[in-house]
């Protein structure tokens, strides 16, 4: 069975038990969903921020997620795959990402959660500027990220 | 071919895209980071340390020695930093 991935880029906020619904509402196949979001911390290298603004390369990001998605969909047994990605000024405690897999069992929606969240990280075309009392300033990729998504190659 | 920036590759160079038409001998993704350096100090600035530099045409990643020919866009970003 094939499902198709929902993804979404937007500025509004989303709301998860909608979004869960949405893969599970009137169907008995589904044993688990696995839900990941990234919410904007309130600081970051330890320094407060007031602000996240996050931008992204239209066109580029939706096919990015997609190839992921289409990855994800043919490496576990998925009943349904939701990839929201918000843009535009974030502020801490808000949400900026959502990953929900859903399967049949637990392990296939871990592992699909955990490899879309990895390749998104560094893969998916978004910035995030940060706003401080300092300024603003674009913030810097980290190496673990790059590593994070490697893991998931096969050899 | 449209060339698109962004992020702080974006601010520093001043403008988000540009049509350009780079002579033959440009022929790769890093030749064309060199070719564009030249156009100008905001350039230089922007492509300072080009190994930093991400790049993809048509939307899709490519490495520096991906040939050009045949792009419809070529975009330049930082390291992404979503998620």
């Amino acid at each position: 069975m094939t499902a198709a991935a929902t993804i979404r880029i937007q500025q509004a906020d989303f709301d998860i038990a909608q979004e869960i619904a949405a893969l599970t509402k009137g169907r008995s196949d589904v044993g688990a969903v696995v839900t990941f979001s990234g919410i904007c911390r309130g600081s970051e290298n330890g320094e407060p921020i007031a602000a996240l603004t996050l931008e992204h390369y239209p066109g580029m990001a939706e096919a990015e997620i997609k190839r992921h998605t289409d990855e994800a969909m043919s490496r576990w047994p998925l009943t349904g795959l939701t990839v929201v990605h918000r843009v535009g000024r974030i502020t801490p405690g808000e949400n900026i990402v959502l990953v929900l897999a859903a399967s049949a069992h637990r392990q296939a929606a871990f592992q699909a959660a955990e490899f879309l969240m990895d390749y998104l990280k560094a893969n998916a075309p978004f910035w995030k500027r940060e706003e401080s009392a300092k300024g603003t300033s674009w913030i810097e990729a980290r190496g673990h990220d790059d590593d994070a998504a490697a893991r998931w190659t096969k050899s | 071919m449209r060339v698109k920036y962004f992020a702080w590759v974006r601010e520093r160079i001043g403008i988000s895209e540009e049509m350009v038409e780079p002579p033959a001998a440009v022929r790769t993704v890093d030749d064309l980071i060199g070719w564009l350096s030249k156009r100008g100090e905001t350039y230089a600035y922007a492509f300072e340390k080009p190994r930093v530099i991400r790049a993809a045409i048509d939307h899709t990643h490519v490495k520096p020695d991906a040939m050009i020919a045949g792009a419809r866009e070529i975009a330049f970003f930082p390291p992404m930093t979503g998620g």
